[in-house]
């Protein structure tokens, strides 16, 4: 949930990169953290495995500036992408007031897309969220691959699998590249905080 | 999105300060159970990064508190990390807010324990107005 300290002049909110176990969530983290260092005071955490896989989340903050004179500190978060970890991806939802879907252009991903939606969509309504009604970006992400003859999704079949229903903006993308990270992230912090605008007022 | 008063936060300041930074705790946090800080005081030489460290908290607690349900526990109402110097006592003071003190080895963890239990009371109270 959003946090307005209005002794300190300042909002924290919260923004999950969700997505497929080697969607690209972590990667974005790491072209947004390497972009933006000047912005960024700390160092990105992250929790992973040995093989340097996502086990528990990644952590960037990054400060935006002000609004309405308030301070707004966006904290950005990954969950672990592999099936086993649906309990911890549970947990980094908590609270969450925006979201990234990452979902990968291949063709052989094409399920673990769908499934990863739609256990996100049981997930928040584990916290009373509705993936209808919280600020929701799709990324589709690897388009880079299209130059190496890997087999990839429409943008179309895209749409079909994961956005008829949520019809949410979407970029198609490589977090590798860099390309459409940036505006991914600027799509969902403005919706994010118009959600809040009432409160910002 | 939630707020707190600015004499909300000014009266937790008030207890962080004279009910735990009195007796040598280095640092007192409270944060949400989403990772957001909501409060925080130190003796002046804490110098890690707070803003992390209250991600890293909150994911910590949750994934206790997650631990405690599957052993069928409704929670573990203790959690507590002992270092060298540095040692962390976490606690709940709600559904959605958690009191994190580092503290050195002058201060024993009975004491620290009843001082929290005195200040999430207080802070119970604080948060209901
Ligand atoms: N070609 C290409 N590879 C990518 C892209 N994004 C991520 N990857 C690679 O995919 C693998 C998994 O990425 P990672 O960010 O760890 O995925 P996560 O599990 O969603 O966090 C890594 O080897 C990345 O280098 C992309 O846009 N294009
Ligand atoms: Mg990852």
């Amino acid at each position: 949930m959003g946090f307005i300290n209005v002794k300190k002049k300042e909002v924290q909110i919260k923004i999950v990169y969700y997505g497929p176990g080697r969607g690209g969530k972590t990667t974005n983290l790491d072209y947004i953290n390497k972009k933006y260092k000047q912005r960024i005071k700390t160092e990105m955490v992250s929790i992973k495995t040995h093989g340097d896989r996502t086990l528990f989340f990644d952590f960037l903050p990054v400060d935006i500036g002000k609004i309405h004179g308030f301070d707004i500190k966006i904290q950005l978060y990954t969950v672990p992408g592999q099936v086993k970890y649906n309990a911890t991806r549970k947990l980094v939802l908590k609270g969450v007031d925006g979201i990234v879907f990452v979902a990968d252009l291949q063709r052989e991903r094409r399920d673990s897309n769908i499934k990863s939606l739609e256990q996100m969509k049981e997930n928040l309504l584990t916290h009373n969220k509705d993936a209808f009604k919280i600020p929701l970006v799709l990324q589709y992400n690897k388009i880079d691959l299209k130059d190496q003859g890997i087999p990839l999704l429409s943008v179309e079949e895209m749409e079909q699998d994961l956005n008829s229903e949520l019809k949410v903006p979407y970029f198609v993308g490589s977090a590798l590249t860099g390309d459409s990270v940036v505006e991914t992230l600027k799509k969902i912090i403005s919706m994010t905080l118009i959600s809040f605008r009432k409160e910002l007022q | 999105m939630y707020n707190v008063s600015q004499e909300q936060l000014e009266t937790i300041d008030v207890t962080l300060k004279e009910d735990l930074l009195s007796i040598g705790v280095h640092c007192a946090i409270v944060i949400d159970v989403a990772g957001n800080t909501i409060a925080q005081l130190d003796d002046g030489h804490c110098t890690f990064d707070v803003t992390s460290f209250a991600a890293l908290a909150a994911g910590n607690f949750a994934a206790v508190d997650a631990m405690a349900k599957l052993v069928g526990e409704q929670q573990f109402s203790l959690h507590f990390h002992r270092g060298e110097n540095e040692s962390i006592h976490f606690s709940k003071v709600n559904e959605d807010i958690l009191l994190i003190c580092i503290f050195g080895q002058d201060v024993s963890l009975g004491f620290l324990r009843l001082k929290t239990t005195e200040v999430i009371n207080k802070i119970k109270i604080i948060w209901q107005r």
